[in-house]
């Protein structure tokens, strides 16, 4: 087995967060991630691969609304990994990434069954970038076709960059020369993402001695990669 | 000497002394198809005939069949060349029809292969006329349970990735995923039961090519392999059958562990349960022996099979489906009070949608049909002989255990941990797959009908020569000798 290297991480502070959505925009349009019609989202079949859920707390009129970025969580013991047949979903043991191959997907659908966050994403048709989306598509990444599934790559394809122009230059991967599409939106700073190894990173220092975090559905074991941060009253669920 | 007047000990037994004796042997006779043998010929020539018989009627359902399963193929085209999304599936709900129909299917055929193999093997007499008709509900429900895999599938045209061969990439499918066993297992034993028809069937269609001239003599020829039915083919038979049965009982009850797995092993809310395994197999058996109760009252309505399908094999298979229900609903109950005592919240909300929600009528109507009506009815001996009666309680069964399954799959799935998540399914393209998956399996059996002897000639006329009267102080007893 090869040793892990690195450990991407993503911590999302629940308290920092509005539920502004322009995470979502800014995964759409760095992902190409598409973009379905209204009658689809009434089917169920929205595809956004963050997303902010929103769970309403107390009785009107004091009602508390409460945000809960979701995002794939990148387990390091990934319930979807083993259920797929064809080695679609595999894990990345140099980096823990979570990867999703695309052309290796024959749609049998049972990673999303078993991921309990329901953040992977099935293409039930093929998409339809309608101008002027398909003006911005990202030359970096693929666009998927029917019958494939797909979820958050934590923006491989900006790590990668990252780490071919460190190599280029000849020094090491700085902390601050990956950042994914939705961190690099966030207004607020909700989002952080570094290397959870690196003990100088920020990700690394925020969750150190830190009692307000923890991970989404912990009693279920799957280890993710993505920690969330709440202060005592904005308590969202497990 | 010709061929009437040949001595025999099947066709010529010595005559009971007695009045008594002789009227209660009459009466075993006309209750016992084993104990109430005919010349070869003549049971030949009742195996043989409803093969040649089609009446118009045959003819109108074949092509309104053939018109349901065509509108199927168009559907899934649609399907392969749109995507997915022309079905009901959505997220969370990511199996549909496609897999309650797989689930479904395989369970049909579980009768089959229990009738034909496991039943041989316990020297159950009673099974011998049964167990064609029962092996090729199998054989189709395998085919149909296996098509509905394909048309499960996201990219079908990839499907064979699914399968270990040996490729330049040097990839392999993933030994870990509870899939890759289903469709191995799905394969082996579609493979295991379409061989183990096969044997069972050649001698039969040697005879049937020694009476049939045309297309059909020149079909059969080739089918039997070179039957001769010499001392030494029939012992070979007899040992391929035996070791076949023996090897074929352990594949049945491990598919539909492995089909459960494929929920069981899964941390989906009221999938990950531990009696999964046992729980599908007996919910199989009890459709599967449903579904040949059904096919045995049409096919003996229609090819007027009166001589071989006779109330004793109507009893035993509903007596059979009595034990199943009870063995069902224990399973169920297990399988129901251990998430309910457990008090997880996900399945409270499910229980409650089950009990008082949405799903409440169609619960309670799976329960109605696969618990209380078949208790309620099937203790009786009336209803037992009352053929159709007795398929009025088999189909609401396949009705029950339909929507049990379908509560398994496409309603525990809307309820995961994360509320918002949480998801209803319509199905749309998939109810015409569905329709057409049931007419193909309908067809083939009515197409299968007319070419094959759906009646085991040779295993009846081994049963009755086997098969003899006991005399036990002033009773008669049906009592078997096998030479060995």
């Amino acid at each position: 087995m090869e040793q892990p290297e690195r450990k991407w991480t993503m911590i999302v502070d629940i308290d920092k967060c509005t539920g502004c959505a322009a995470c979502v925009v800014a995964c759409h349009a760095e992902n190409n991630v598409p973009i379905v019609t209204e009658q689809e989202v009434v089917r169920g079949r929205g595809q956004h691969w963050i997303r902010i859920e929103r769970y309403w707390s107390g009785e009107y009129p004091h009602v508390k609304a409460h945000f809960l970025p979701i995002l794939c969580q990148h387990c390091e013991n990934a319930p979807c990994e083993p259920v797929c047949p064809a080695y679609a979903t595999v894990h990345s043991p140099r980096e823990n990434l979570n990867l999703q191959i695309y052309n290796r997907c024959i749609g049998t659908r049972y990673c999303g069954n078993n991921c309990p966050y329901k953040v992977r994403f099935f293409n039930y048709f093929d998409p339809n970038f309608v101008e002027p989306q398909d003006q911005q598509l990202n030359p970096d990444v693929t666009v998927r076709s029917a019958g494939v599934m797909e979820k958050c790559t934590f923006c491989v394809q900006r790590i990668r960059r990252a780490e071919e122009k460190a190599l280029a230059e000849g020094h090491p991967l700085r902390e601050d020369e990956v950042v994914p599409a939705c961190v690099q939106t966030c207004p607020t700073g909700a989002l952080v993402f570094g290397d959870l190894y690196n003990p100088e990173s920020q990700v690394a220092k925020l969750l150190e001695p830190n009692n307000r975090k923890f991970r989404l559905l912990e009693h279920l074991g799957t280890l993710p990669s993505v920690y969330y941060l709440k202060g005592g009253t904005s308590r969202v669920s497990e | 000497m010709s061929v009437n007047e040949v001595e025999h000990p099947v066709w010529r037994r010595p005559l009971l002394e007695g009045e008594d004796l002789a009227e209660q042997a009459e009466h075993l006779k006309r209750r016992h198809l084993l104990l109430d043998p005919k010349f070869p010929w003549e049971m030949n020539d009742d195996a043989l005939k409803p093969m040649y018989r089609t009446s118009p009627s045959f003819w109108v359902i074949v092509v309104a069949l053939s018109g349901l399963v065509m509108m199927g193929a168009i559907t899934w085209f649609r399907q392969i060349y749109w995507g997915l999304g022309i079905t009901g599936l959505n997220r969370p709900i990511y199996w549909g029809l496609f897999l309650v129909n797989t689930v479904y299917f395989i369970g049909i055929g579980h009768a089959g292969t229990f009738i034909s193999a496991a039943l041989r093997v316990l020297k159950i007499e009673w099974r011998r006329p049964i167990s064609r008709a029962a092996e090729t509900i199998t054989l189709f429900g395998l085919t149909a349970a296996g098509l509905s895999i394909l048309m499960h599938l996201g990219r079908v045209w990839k499907f064979y990735w699914l399968l270990p061969y040996p490729n330049q990439r040097q990839l392999w499918p993933n030994f870990h995923s509870p899939l890759m066993w289903d469709f191995m297992a799905i394969l082996t034993y579609l493979t295991g039961s379409t061989l183990f028809i096969y044997l069972g069937l050649l001698p039969d269609l040697a005879m049937a090519r020694d009476h049939t001239v045309g297309w059909r003599y020149r079909l059969y020829s080739i089918l039997s392999l070179g039957w001769r039915g010499t001392e030494k083919e029939w012992a070979y038979h007899k040992t391929a059958l035996d070791i076949f049965s023996y090897v074929i009982i352990p594949v049945m009850f491990s598919v539909h562990t492995i089909v459960s797995w494929d929920f069981a092993m899964s941390i989906q809310p009221g999938w990950n349960s531990t009696i999964f395994g046992p729980y599908f197999i007996v919910g199989a058996l009890f459709s599967g022996v449903a579904a040949v109760i059904i096919v045995m009252a049409i096919i003996r309505k229609s090819m007027r099979l009166e001589y071989f399908l006779r109330h004793e094999h109507f009893d035993g298979m509903a007596k059979f489906l009595l034990i199943l229900s009870f063995t069902w609903a224990y399973f169920y109950f297990s399988d129901y009070i251990v998430p309910w005592y457990n008090g997880e919240p996900v399945m409270k909300v499910v229980f409650d949608v089950l009990r008082r929600g949405w799903a409440a009528p169609l619960w309670y109507l799976m329960l109605f049909c696969n618990l209380l009506l078949p208790v309620a009815t099937l203790w009786s001996r009336r209803v037992r002989s009352n053929t159709a009666a007795l398929v009025m309680v088999c189909i609401y069964i396949q009705i029950g255990m339909y929507l049990e399954r379908y509560f398994i799959v496409p309603v525990f799935l809307g309820y995961n941990e994360l509320p918002f998540s949480w998801g209803t399914y319509i199905p749309r393209a998939g109810v015409l797959l569905t329709i057409a998956s049931f007419a193909m399996i309908i067809l083939l059996y009515m197409l299968f009908s007319r070419v094959v002897p759906l009646i085991p000639v040779w295993e009846i006329l081994e049963g009755q020569i086997f098969q003899g009267l006991k005399r036990i102080g002033r009773a008669l007893l049906p009592a078997r000798s096998e030479p060995h």
